[in-house]
């Protein structure tokens, strides 16, 4: 069965549609990419999937679990976390609590405990910062022990992407929503997080959508590619079919007939 | 547009859900709107009041609420192009009611007063209208303009100082003493307009009112000055890019606001005889309220949320309250101003012509 | 050049409005250092000295250039701006002996003509005003020419001779309490008189000393402690601590009634300080009518506990009304809360505002008054009592008051490093991003004002019972703006920095007498100015020093922040 089902989704900005009559599917354990010029309607499908705008139309179900009509933090709860195209760190935060706030909705110490110092309530934190650093040690040195009491404003905009997707992973989620993950970083580090990207389905078994503009990524990372064009699906298939879709590179290109003009 | 729109977009509007916090809100909405109600008819029924007495609180409603409009206008403007509360607009509109009553005071020695009264007034306007503006002015350039660009809550409590900072300059230079306008013997007494006889005072305060937001309304969309500051209200770094100079434009902006708040100071007198210091505070947050009633950042909901407000503060407690038989309840008068804030942003935060400011996230 | 011209003239403006509002005048009975200097002279030079250093202060220099090393030429700014601003007063005395203005200016009087001139003739008195406040300035532009760690020994030691000068009254008192009364008589003209020229030298040459020895060694006696094995380390903590108890023990028994009176309320004023940091420090919530849950805290156990309470009096102790005025309080937090829960940050300081605004009004109405009392509020609310021990004295509430600060503060500590402590700060920083994360920002927004409110509401108990009646006039909107300047000039989130702040806020003005007529002045410059400086409060969290010093980072965080379309709306609220 889909792990996410999304059918006749539509979202109206004024006068603009932004999203228009979407049907995607995904299944558990796929990486899908979402392709697509600026302005076709990339990010306001991460913003409805995930419940931080509602749509005018349309059902999101996943795993089984009506989407419309929850807010964020319900349907982070159900196993669906993202990153944000222009990094939304909490910037005052260290990196370490940055990674431990992922984990509040898989927590449930409340204030009392904090203020009482339950037995629980210490286990529970401990546990907290455990799973927070082994979340930070994925990434290997790039998020390495010294950083971790460091203000993730202090970071590097790499690694500011990099805890951006360990937050995201501290929520213990199924599927992964990323949202341009590459996007300014330099070619070695693109390289260093397809290969994570990759990591991250097969050590970790997430399953992946992303949107993403650099080709090469899409095509190392991608099982699937969905192309979007002013908030409808031109076409979806592999890499290869649709890099070679005419649609495809007419939404990209313009029309030959334009190009001259 | 399109960019703008997609890549990342404000959320617009959230379907309606049922949770805890919507219950308590519909609850308390409809509670309101129950009180006020049932208080009208209970009033209205008992025919406590006459229907001219009825007509009398209308036109004091609509006179204070012409001078709310006044100030609202600094708020409104300074929220369009700044995006935060100008707490200390206030006392600007204090320091221009302080400036006028000693101005009338010494005016009120000389038979200028009394042989050329329209003189006089104006006089007393100008020099209202040249304190606040440089008041206003001054607290830009101090205290607002090295923090462009600060997460919003920074300038809003620095705002707040200067509240403060400007009330007890006030009170130390002046004193705390209490001080009476003076009256002008040609603005006692009523006068007949269409039939409806009116408060002399009253007639020249709604009058000036409604010139001066007639000339800000028509400089404002008419000249190229207004033409830029709509545009740095619309996004001040593309105004930036197309020539305009933010810093100048908001300087003219506060000036601007300063002096609707000048006016509004030199009109109180003739209203509310009385002036303190600390005078600034309430007929503020009552401009701010009418300025959010309206929608904030827009010149014709101040107005409209003024004189709204106004009316609803000066019949309100007669309407709403007296239907209880609450014991003095003018006591309660300001408590309407409050929670016309509190209803308004809870019912429609937008206002009654303004853009979605107010929330977020709804 | 012109910064200091234009300094000049803004410091004159201010050294104007200084002697106009009466300060000077008032401040003069005060003598710091006797027969030199009373305090009206020195305050209005103070702000020469001030303007001077601003108008010496070095441009700011961008890396990877010299920067311009401090010379004369900042001496010389400084004097030039002093004697600007000197003119300018003198500009003041030739037109207040000139006209009587005082029927307008209240302040501008014979007396204030007399100080300002040195007693001099107008003519002769311009130029010394300008050259003594030339002076000051060209001291304020002096203190670049000084290497860090004497600046900080000269300042701190200037400092202390200030505090000696101003508390002689409490200096006096400790010493004769600790049988130290030769010291009195060596560096005080007598008991509760100014500081003698010898005794000011001293007490500048003692702390000179300490401080120049100290420079550099605290932080390696930090360290050492922190190096100690964890026994050994944790047995100096205790031990320390045992001693600031005992100190603390006997600080009401030395400082007699009136000092302790004031301690109790800068006591009460720190427990709600504390409690605001919890919705604005950590949350991000500008709640502006705080003051109302101080209103719910003294009010409930007035009717609870006076038997004079209008409708309902069950004349329970006020021990026993603290559970009720808990719940009473999370009520309050929760109906405050809940409609303004989606609001924006301004909207909801303003609504708040006017839900404090609405509480006074109502408990000052007559229509409540069979409930509240009305104005004549509630009187004969017991004192405090816990088994046998009676607390009347303002010298026995220094214990409880205390013991409520000190759970406060562990409230703090224990919830910045919780679950919600991390919640509330996630909100702060950007609250959309915050839900997106799982963080159910109901639960978050209700919970940091419930607590919050809960907090003052135990500084209102305290208060009523202390007080022994509450009268709604009390519960004013400058409640709610103190305790916020407390917060914000102590630095937000720091414990220290809010204890420090509610001391020198509270107990200055209210041992000041004079200070007090223009305590609310202040508060608004320092509001202002910490603003515009310095953010983050002079005892910084640490975190918030990194946060809004590190600049080049926070240049690339704003940008972030504000995203390629100067979008403010992203920007965390609570970054203050």
């Amino acid at each position: 069965m889909a792990l996410l089902e999304i059918q006749g989704l539509s979202k109206a900005f004024g006068g603009l549609r932004a999203i228009n009559g979407l049907d995607i599917t995904v299944d558990e354990g796929e990486v899908v990419s979402v392709i697509g010029p600026n302005g076709a309607g990339k990010t306001t499908f991460f913003n409805l999937v995930t419940g931080m705008e509602s749509p005018d139309e349309g059902s999101i179900v996943f795993g089984g679990q009506e989407l419309v009509g929850l807010r964020p933090n319900q349907i982070l709860q159900l196993g669906m976390a993202r990153t944000f195209q222009n990094v939304r760190l909490f910037p005052a935060m260290t990196v370490m609590e940055n990674v431990m706030v992922g984990q509040h909705s898989r927590t449930k110490a409340g204030l009392l405990g904090a203020i009482l110092k339950t037995p629980s309530q210490r286990r529970e934190e401990r546990e907290i910062e455990e799973r927070s650093k082994e979340v930070l040690s994925f990434f290997g040195t790039r998020l390495a022990g010294y950083r971790h009491d460091e203000l993730s404003m202090t970071l590097s905009y790499a690694n500011r992407r990099r805890l951006e997707i360990a937050r995201a992973m501290a929520t213990n989620p199924r599927l992964l929503l990323l949202d341009e993950p590459t996007a300014g970083m330099n070619p070695r580090e693109t390289i260093e997080l397809t290969e994570l990207i990759g990591q991250l389905r097969s050590e970790r078994a997430y399953t992946i959508v992303l949107i993403e503009h650099d080709m090469q990524v899409v095509r190392n990372v991608s099982d699937r590619v969905v192309v979007l064009d002013h908030g409808v699906k031109l076409t979806e298939g592999s890499y290869d079919e649709v890099s070679t879709n005419e649609k495809v590179i007419e939404a990209y290109l313009g029309r030959p007939a334009e190009l001259g003009a | 547009m399109t960019e703008a729109a997609t890549v990342d977009a404000r959320p617009v509007r959230r379907a309606a859900r049922i949770t805890p916090v919507s219950i308590f809100l519909w609850a308390l909405r409809i509670a309101a709107l129950a009180i006020i109600l049932y208080g009208s008819y209970l009033s209205i029924s008992s025919g406590r009041l006459s229907a001219a007495q009825w007509r009398d609180l209308f036109v004091f409603g609509i006179s204070t609420g012409s001078v709310y409009a006044l100030i609202a206008l600094g708020y409104t403007m300074v929220y369009g192009v700044l995006r935060f509360i100008n707490f200390a607009h206030g006392e600007v509109f204090m320091v221009g009611a302080m400036m006028a009553f000693y101005v009338a005071n010494a005016l009120a020695t000389t038979t200028l007063w009394t042989s050329s009264p329209v003189v006089s007034l104006l006089i007393v306007l100008v020099a209202a209208m040249a304190t606040s503006t440089s008041v206003a002015v001054i607290v830009e350039r101090i205290a607002y303009r090295p923090l462009r660009g600060a997460p919003r809550l920074i300038p809003l409590i620095t705002s707040i100082g200067a509240s403060f900072t400007i009330q007890y300059l006030v009170r130390g230079l002046v004193g705390p003493s209490t001080k009476a306008f003076p009256r002008m013997e040609q603005l006692r007494g009523t006068t007949e307009i269409l039939g409806v006889v009116i408060l002399k005072s009253q007639v020249v305060v709604i009058v000036a009112a409604l010139v001066m937001m007639a000339g800000l309304y028509l400089f404002v969309e008419r000249t190229r000055t207004g033409k830029s500051m709509r545009a740095v209200s619309e996004d001040p770094e593309t105004a930036a890019l197309m020539g305009i100079d933010v810093d100048r434009t908001i300087v003219k902006v506060f000036a601007i606001g300063g002096a609707m708040a000048g006016v509004a100071g030199a009109l109180w007198g003739l209203v509310f005889p009385s002036l303190n210091f600390f005078s600034g505070f309430l007929p503020g947050i009552k401009a701010f309220t009418s300025a959010v009633l309206g929608g904030i950042g827009n010149i014709v909901g101040a107005m409209l949320g003024g004189v709204s407000l106004g009316i609803f503060e000066s019949v309100g407690p007669s309407l709403v309250l007296a239907g209880y038989e609450i014991p003095a309840f003018s006591q309660l008068k300001d408590v309407v101003a409050y929670a016309a804030l509190v209803l308004v942003l809870i019912f429609r935060p937008t206002g009654i012509l303004g853009e979605r400011l107010a929330q977020e996230r709804t | 050049m012109r910064r200091a011209v234009k300094l000049g003239l803004a410091g004159g403006a201010a050294m104007v409005l200084v002697a106009a509002i009466g300060m000077v005048a008032a401040f003069q009975a005060r003598m710091l250092i006797d027969p030199i200097l009373p305090l009206g002279t020195f305050f209005l030079y103070l702000v020469a000295f001030i303007f001077g250093w601003m108008a010496s202060k070095p441009p700011v220099t961008l890396e990877g250039f010299e920067p311009a090393r401090a010379g004369i030429r900042n001496v010389l700014a400084g004097a030039m701006a002093g004697a600007l601003g000197g003119l300018c007063v003198g500009l003041l005395l030739i037109v207040m002996t000139t006209w009587d203005l005082r029927g307008v200016f209240i302040a501008l009087s014979p007396e204030l003509a007399e100080i300002l001139s040195f007693g001099l003739p107008v003519a002769a008195a311009i130029p010394v005003i300008a050259l003594v406040a030339g002076a000051a300035g060209a001291l304020g532009g002096a203190v670049h020419l000084l290497s860090p760690r004497l600046r900080r020994a000269v300042l701190s030691a200037l400092a202390w001779v200030l505090v000696f000068s101003l508390f002689t009254d409490i200096f006096g008192q400790a010493f004769t309490a600790l049988r130290l009364e030769f010291l009195v008589d060596f560096i005080y003209t007598g008991r509760g008189g100014a500081l003698t020229i010898v005794g000011a030298i001293v007490v500048f040459a003692v702390f000179f000393v300490l401080y120049w020895w100290m420079s550099g060694r605290t932080n390696t006696l930090r360290q050492r402690v922190q190096s100690m094995p964890r026994g050994q380390r944790s047995r100096w903590q205790i031990g320390a601590a045992v001693i600031i108890l005992v100190v603390l023990y006997f600080v009401p028994k030395i400082m007699g009634p009136f000092v302790s009176q004031i301690l109790v309320t800068a006591g009460i004023y720190l427990l709600m300080a504390l409690g605001l940091n919890i919705v604005v420090g950590y949350a991000g919530l500008l709640d502006l009518g705080y003051v109302a849950f101080f209103a719910v805290g003294a009010y409930t156990t007035a009717i609870l506990t006076s038997p004079q309470s209008p409708a309902f009096s069950p004349e329970l102790s006020v021990v026993a009304s603290i559970p009720f005025v808990m719940i009473a309080a999370a009520v309050a937090g929760i109906l405050v809360a809940t409609p303004v829960i989606r609001m924006r940050g301004d909207y909801l300081a303003i609504v708040t505002l006017g839900f404090g605004e609405i509480a006074r009004i109502l408990l000052n109405s007559e229509w409540l008054a069979p409930y509240f009392g009305g104005a004549q509020g509630i009187t004969n609310i017991p004192d405090l009592q816990i088994g046998p021990l009676t607390f009347s004295t303002p010298q026995d509430y220094f214990y409880p008051v205390f013991l409520f600060v000190l759970f406060a503060a562990y409230v703090t500590y224990a919830l910045q490093n919780s679950r919600w402590g991390r919640a509330w700060m996630a909100m702060r920083e950007d609250e959309s991003v915050a839900e997106a994360m799982g963080v159910n920002i109901v639960t978050a927004k209700l919970s940091a004002f419930v607590v919050g409110a809960i907090l003052a509401s135990f500084g209102g108990s305290l208060f009523a019972s202390q007080i022994g009646s509450v009268f709604p006039h009390t519960f004013d909107i400058v409640v709610s703006i103190t305790v916020l300047v407390i917060i914000i000039v102590g630095g937000m989130g720091s414990v220290p920095g809010v204890a420090l702040g509610a001391i020198v806020l509270i107990v200055l003005p209210n041992l000041l007498r004079e200070f007090s007529e223009y305590q609310f002045l202040f508060y608004g410059v320092l509001l202002i100015v910490m603003m515009l400086n310095r953010p983050e409060g002079f005892i910084p969290s640490k975190r918030r020093a990194q946060e809004l010093h590190s600049e080049e980072m926070a240049q690339d965080a704003w940008l972030e922040i504000y995203g390629e379309k100067g979008q403010p709306e992203q920007v965390p609220e609570g970054a203050v």
